[in-house]
Parts: C-alpha cells; structure tokens; sequence
C-alpha cells in the first residue's frame, strides 16, 4: 500500500499544480504559494474523507499545512 | 457602550485636522502638488517613477521584493522608471498601441508592479487579474475585454493555453520566467524584464486626463463580472489619499498586502505608494502569522494597509508569538476591504499599539471614501468619515433622498465627481446607468450615520458574497456549479465565518443516479475551485431535495440566506411548497 505522504503529495500535484512545479516531502505549500488559504479547506476535506477523520477547524492552520511532512503528522494525532 | 480611541501624533500626521481640512477642500491640492495642470498630459506611469527621479530620489529603493523561498530583489526609482520604459518599448514592438488591453496575470512578482507602469506609458489599458482565477474566470474576463496581450508566469501558462482558441483577438502571451530553450508555443513569447535592452528613446505616451488606464474586473449579483474602467486622472484621488490617509511620508518603509489583482493592489501597492515617492516592500508567499511578523521585523516597515481576513487570522494565531518579533518600526496601521470589527481594533491597539484604521471604498470609486483618519477620534468598528472633497451620505431606499436625522439604516450614496471615480463598465453602459439615482452613486452598501457624522456598516444591499475582502457573485458560482455532471440546481448564499468574514455556501439538487456522500462534495469543490477561483468554491455544500422556489419558478436566495445567518424569513407567501 502506498504511503500516506505519497498520497498526500500526489493529491496536493493533481489538484492544486498548473504546471510541472516539483512538490517534495517538504516543500512548502502555503507559504511557498501552492495552496492558498481558501484551497485548505479543500485538502482538509480531502484528509477527513480519505483518513475517516475529523481535523478539528483551530488545528487546521497555515503551519500544520504546511508541508507533506506537517499534514502527516496532523492526520497521525487523529487516526485511530 | 462604544469605545472610542484616540489616534496619537495628530499635530504630525499629513492631513493634520480633519476638521480643517473639509472646510475648504479642494482637489487642486493635489494637482499643485504634482504640479499638474489641467489640460495638460498626465501618465500615472511617468508620475510613479520619471517624476520621483526628476526629484533627485533616483537612488532611493522603490520596490523591495521577496519571495517565497526567502529571495530577495531591490529595485531603485530609477531602476523601476528604466525597466517600464524597456517594457513600454517592448510592448509597442509587439505591435500594442494606446487604449489596447493588456492583462496581467501574475503572482506578486516584480513584474507585475513594473510591468503596470510599463502598460501605462504607451497609453495602453493595464488589466490586473488574480493570478488564482481558473479558466472560466479568465476566460470570461479575457472575452470581455478582447485582451490583446497576457503577461504572465509559466506556473500560470497552463490556464491561458486551455482558453487560447476561444480568444482569437489575443495576439500574445508574454512568459516572464520562460526558462532559455525551452519550446514556446502558438502565440507565445518569452520576455526577461531584466535582459531587455535599454530603451533610451523612449517617449511616453501623451495621455490626458480622461484617457483610460486600468480596467479592473468586479462581480455582481447578476450577469458577468464587469470590467471598470478608470483614468489617468484617477491618480488625483490616489496620491492624496495615500498621503493623507495611509499618511506615507518621504522615510515610510511602506506594506500593502494587497495583490494587485484587486485594485487595492493597484490603487494603493502601485499607483499611491509610487507617486508618493517611499519605499514599498512587497511579501510573495502565502500567508502565515509567523512569515508576516518576520517580514515586518527585517524590514522595519513603518505603515502597514493590510484586510480585515489577515488581521482575524492574525488574531486567531494569538498574542504569543507576536512577542517574538521586534515589530517597533510599526508606526501607523491601516485596513480595507470588508467592515473592520471593533474587537480587531481593540486587539491591534493591545498588540501593536496602535489601532488599524479602518477605510472604505470600492472598485468602482478607485480610491478611499469614508475613512478614519491619523489624528482624529476613531470610534472602533466605524467605517470613519468620508474623505475631505467627498459628499457621502445615507439615503432612503424608496425614496433616494438622504435622512433628516442620524441613526436610521439606509443605502450609502456618494455624490459623484471626485477624480478616481470609475468612467464606465465596460461595455456595459446600462448596469453603469443603474448605479446612479437622484444624482447619487451607489455603491451597494447599507450603513447609518450616527450624531456625530460616523458611518457604521450593515452589509451589502444585494446578494453578492463578500469574503475576505473580494466580492464573488452568486450567479457565477452557480453557473459553475451547473457545469458539474451531477448538479442539477444550486443556490449560492454567504455563511458567517470568523476569519473571512463571510464565505460561500451552496445548496444544491442532484440528478437522478447521483447519491449525496463525502467524495462528491469534495468533487464539486473542486471543480468549482478550478472553474473559478479558490474564493469561490463553496467551503460548504449542503445536498437538498428541493430548493425554496416562487410560484414562477424563481429561487428564493433569501431563505436560505436568512437560515445560514439566524435571521428572520419575512414574507414567505409566494412560496411555492408554502
């Protein structure tokens, strides 16, 4: 089975990159412009549909969104 | 009780008294100031860069600009006043001549703020869009305006490549960041705004006061967004606003966090801070608490004009990390583009020491109406004052005639004339026309006036979704949302949110064979999301059987509207399942 930040970060490629920006682990996605403020809400529903969690709305910020990486560690504090 | 605080250094700021100054305004002050005279030329491009090297400020830095992986580059008046003319030039080799649209579809990249000034030396229209706008939006825009040249990134390319057949009177696409070699495409070609060759012979464009210059896209409640035209002369209004309001001063290190894909971005990030001469910094990257503080910090920026959305996020990240950051440079704060509330006055005056100033206009009014002022008694969660030489007022909705006495709720009406008013929609005289009655322009607003002069904002007259300080017209969402295979009707209202203010709700009615559920939501976010803009996906879908409708068939948004905010229906009797 595929990892999560593989699929994480192919979901970040497929739906929020136009063009053939590479996105790695650790690439910066809200403060390097890929994921704006408003698409967050897209990719948190996309975790919460994908993991069968619930990301409560505080914890959801521009930091913990960050990077591959963050969102991993995010969705781990909340899978059962 | 309504808290009032009293703006410090008023004998220092550059309106001085607000009192004084509305005796006997008139905007030949600012014309005496640029020493400009009516009839003559005037080139909001010449005046934001040739002037302020004519002043012996050719050295001074004009633009410091970083990106998002912490890049930096600098760019003198000088540099900035060679490299539009080098642009200007290269635009009039392409074949572009005066009044032709050029749009530019960029992050906030040096470009963009270069290239503005660029467009407007050969007399040609700048047309600033959000470089997050998806295919549909630019599309409709590009259209609309028969865009004759996009200037772009390569990131964005892709988004212009889908539409290009559909736009056969676009000549060009300009990549600022094409990498050497690779392949172009049809109508595709690459511009390097550093390697363009000196244009020493360079002669701008003679532009007149009423001559067009930039044309800014806006959203209603009905039809297609509408192109605003503005004019050379709308710089009147933008210096003397930014000077007096943003109070920028010879040694501001000045921010905008506006993009100028929105006229904040242009109004204020371009033309104000230019033609006043200071130095401004500009932050490309995404937002985040931690990054803001850190800008402000190491550049030691003194005025900061920022929206209500940051200073709520900015709120919401605590008062904590605030403390992390030598913010002391802060020396005036200032806000745009939705109602200011009172609490993140409260909370700015606490963390920062000073309050943000809230200030109001819109698109169509090209610079500040009503405002607060440094110096005079805010009153915080008040719009302020209308601006000196502005006739601002609150009329009777039925009757169009200002109210005898303070307090009643009604429409905001500005009296037109002042030098940034907007000339025209753009190819669209009628709507124009609607926005005038009984001599008054309307911006579609619903305020009171209290004794004491002060606006308070109540919200919009129409259905138009205000989030995070940029309108997005229900009717655009829900045509998209038509788009969607699995829609088969929709009803787009705004929804109560703490840091946007408002954002976007959808009802919709699926077709036969589609089941509600998690990923098809999702799926419709999405394809909104890339249809439109990100401001305009719906952050919550919510699947109904049947939308509320009149007996003729007509949607009753205002049901739905009153649901999402705990208002009260009203009148329900043309209900059609009523």
């Amino acid at each position: 089975m595929e990892e999560m930040n593989e699929v994480i970060r192919k979901y970040v490629v497929r739906e929020y990159v136009e063009d053939d920006t590479e996105v790695g682990y650790d690439t910066p996605l809200i403060s390097g412009g890929i994921v704006d403020s408003f698409s967050m809400v897209s990719l948190k529903r996309f975790l919460e549909n994908k993991y069968d969690i619930s990301i409560p709305d505080d914890k959801a910020t521009p930091e913990a969104f960050d990077s591959v990486n963050k969102i991993c560690s995010l969705v781990n504090e909340y899978l059962k | 009780m309504r808290l009032e605080v009293l703006t410090k250094n008023l004998h220092m700021s550059n309106i001085g008294s607000y009192n004084e100054r509305i005796k006997d305004f008139d905007w030949s002050i600012a014309e005496k100031e640029l020493d400009y005279q009516p009839g003559q030329v005037i080139n909001i491009g010449w005046y934001c860069s040739d002037r302020i090297c004519r002043m012996g400020k050719a050295d001074k830095q004009a633009l410091i600009w970083e990106g998002s992986t912490g890049a930096e580059k600098r760019y003198t008046y000088d540099d900035i006043r060679r490299l539009s003319d080098s642009i200007g030039q290269y635009l009039r080799d392409l074949g572009i001549q005066p009044e032709d649209r050029v749009c530019l579809f960029m992050d906030k990249v040096p470009e963009l703020y270069i290239g503005f000034l660029g467009i407007l030396k050969i007399g040609a229209i700048a047309q600033p869009l959000f470089s997050a706008f998806g295919d549909e939006s630019l599309l409709v825009r590009l259209e609309n305006a028969q865009t004759k040249v996009i200037i772009t990134q390569k990131k964005h390319a892709p988004k212009v490549r889908k539409i290009l057949a559909q736009l056969p009177w676009l000549k060009y696409m300009i990549i600022v960041d094409q990498e050497p070699g690779k392949p172009l495409q049809e109508r595709e070609v690459a511009m390097n705004m550093e390697e363009l060759p000196a244009a020493e012979t360079f002669q701008i464009y003679p532009t007149k006061a009423e001559s067009p210059s930039v044309l800014h896209y806006t959203s209603g409640t009905t039809g297609q967004p509408k192109g605003v035209k503005h004019v050379h002369y709308s710089l009147i209004s933008q210096y003397l606003t930014a000077k007096w309001v943003l109070d920028l001063r010879d040694d501001d290190i000045y921010w905008c966090t506006a993009d100028p894909g929105w006229v904040t971005g242009t109004s204020y990030g371009i033309i104000g801070a230019f033609s006043n001469g200071v130095t401004q910094c500009v932050l490309d990257s995404g937002f985040s608490a931690e990054s803001w503080y850190r800008f402000i910090g190491k550049h030691r920026i003194t005025m900061w004009y920022s929206a209500p959305t940051a200073i709520r996020s900015l709120m919401k990240a605590g008062d904590e990390i605030v403390k992390k950051f030598d913010l002391s440079s802060l020396r005036h704060l200032a806000s745009v583009g939705e109602p200011l509330n009172s609490e993140a006055v409260i909370w700015s005056e606490k963390v920062f020491g000073k309050p943000f100033l809230d200030t109001y206009w819109q698109t169509e009014t090209g610079s500040i109406m009503i405002s607060n002022y440094p110096g005079m008694k805010i009153k915080p969660g008040s719009m302020g004052k209308p601006f000196p030489g502005i006739t601002a007022t609150v009329i009777d909705p039925e009757k169009y005639e200002p109210f005898a006495e303070p307090g009643k709720i009604g429409l905001i009406a500005i009296r037109p004339g002042w030098p940034s008013m907007m000339r025209m929609y753009w190819n669209n005289e009628e709507t124009y026309n609607n926005k005038f009655r009984n001599g008054w322009y309307l911006p579609g607003d619903r305020s009171s006036i209290d004794s004491e002069g002060y606006f308070w904002f109540v919200g919009r007259d129409d259905d138009v979704i205000n989030t995070g300080g940029h309108l997005v017209s229900p009717f655009e969402v829900e045509s998209a949302l038509l788009e969607h295979p699995a829609v088969a009707e929709s009803a787009v209202v705004s929804k109560p949110d703490f840091v946007n203010m408002e954002v976007v709700k959808a009802y919709v009615t699926l077709k036969p064979g589609f089941i509600p559920g998690k990923d098809l939501d999702l799926d419709i976010m999405n394809f909104v999301r890339k249809k439109l803009s990100p401001l305009a996906m719906p952050q919550e879908i919510e699947f109904i059987d049947a939308l509320p409708k009149t007996r003729s068939g007509k949607i009753m948004r205002r049901i739905l509207h009153a649901r999402e905010w705990g208002e009260e229906i009203g009148d329900t009797s043309t209900l059609e399942n009523d």
